[in-house]
């Protein structure tokens, strides 16, 4: 994550533009759903096809983090870790357990060089 | 029965415990956040000003890299909506949870991330859920901020990779979507979202794979 841009310096920098324009959109983005729209009655399809946004979502969140990278898909040690961290929970292993699994499992596998 | 059934049922303390490892683990990125912005050139003010008020990681990181690898302005603010796009969906799931008042929910707003929503809507009784938005919200704001006061400071990061946090989240992910899976419709939304945002990585600029799988809900036209 932190690889290239670390050390690298820009043509364009940093500027308070940046910074608060990209405030206001997130805020507008984050603020849209919750109290412009979700203060309303909606028709129950709707509601219904709301109720499985974080099932969509997460689980994308999940494939996403697990094997994206800079070049498109990126298969490494973090593969490994979430397969363990699957198989504690669906072992009905507490949550804590489940993140800790899963960081461990892949920092065992990169430190051993089975994988980046 | 499963991972999360056990977060359901424990007290607020061990649920609190839950919120602080996630939130600890997002701090570490927050160092890495604020030595990344220090080195792309902007000043600590700045760096913490994006960090209390964009505060969506994803979009930070993606502005960020956009403007030390030279990049313009308008190009970093490009990526980074898209980024932060999505919280917009996730306003809409959590607008049944948090019904509060009008300054409530504007507050709540912004702890409106992959985390808070994620960790939420993983629990089944409406109390809870709440107990969890604003535990997982408030926890990841004040280490996400710490951290990237510490980046910024030090100007020296701590390798989140080498401990293994990068997978420290869809592992987190991993535990909160079981919930969504025990019933025939959340499995298949699930699964449509999975595959849709898979199928999309390798062509699609980041974050619009997550948008993408948006088309997984539509599993709800369909009467029960």
């Amino acid at each position: 994550m932190c690889i290239s841009w670390c050390v690298g310096g820009g043509r364009e920098t940093m500027t308070w533009t940046l910074v608060l324009v990209l405030s206001a959109i997130a805020y507008a983005c984050k603020v849209t759903g919750l109290v412009i729209i979700g203060g309303r009655e909606l028709p129950e399809v709707v509601d219904r096809c709301l109720n499985l946004i974080p099932a969509a979502l997460v689980s994308a969140l999940i494939v996403n983090s697990t094997i994206g990278g800079d070049d498109g898909i990126v298969v490494d040690a973090r593969a490994v870790g979430v397969a363990a961290a699957i198989l504690v929970a669906t072992r009905r292993a507490p949550l804590v357990v489940v993140i800790v699994t899963g960081a461990a499992v892949t920092a065992v596998v990169r430190a051993v060089g089975l994988a980046p | 029965m499963s991972a999360v059934d056990a977060t359901e049922r424990s007290n607020d303390r061990s649920l609190a415990a839950s919120c602080a490892v996630l939130g600890a683990a997002v701090g570490v990125f927050g160092i890495a956040f604020g030595v990344g912005s220090v080195a792309a050139g902007g000043s600590v003010a700045m760096t913490c000003a994006m960090s209390l008020l964009v505060f969506t990681g994803a979009s930070q990181f993606s502005a960020v890299s956009v403007i030390a690898s030279g990049g313009s302005t308008a190009a970093a603010l490009a990526g980074a909506s898209i980024l932060a796009a999505r919280n917009g969906v996730y306003g809409l799931a959590m607008s049944r949870t948090l019904r509060g008042s009008f300054f409530k929910r504007i507050v709540a707003a912004q702890i409106t991330i992959d985390e808070s929503t994620a960790m939420s809507t993983a629990q089944e009784e409406s109390q809870a859920a709440r107990v969890a938005f604003w535990w997982t919200g408030l926890s990841v704001y004040v280490f996400w901020n710490a951290g990237t006061l510490i980046g910024a400071l030090a100007g020296n990061a701590i390798d989140p990779e080498k401990f293994g946090l990068d997978a420290a989240f869809p592992a987190g992910f991993v535990a909160m979507v079981i919930p969504h899976l025990r019933h025939r419709r959340g499995r298949r939304a699930a699964a449509i979202g999975a595959v849709i945002c898979a199928v999309t990585m390798p062509f699609m600029p980041a974050g619009v794979p997550i948008l993408c799988a948006s088309v997984g809900v539509l599993v709800g036209v369909e009467k029960p």
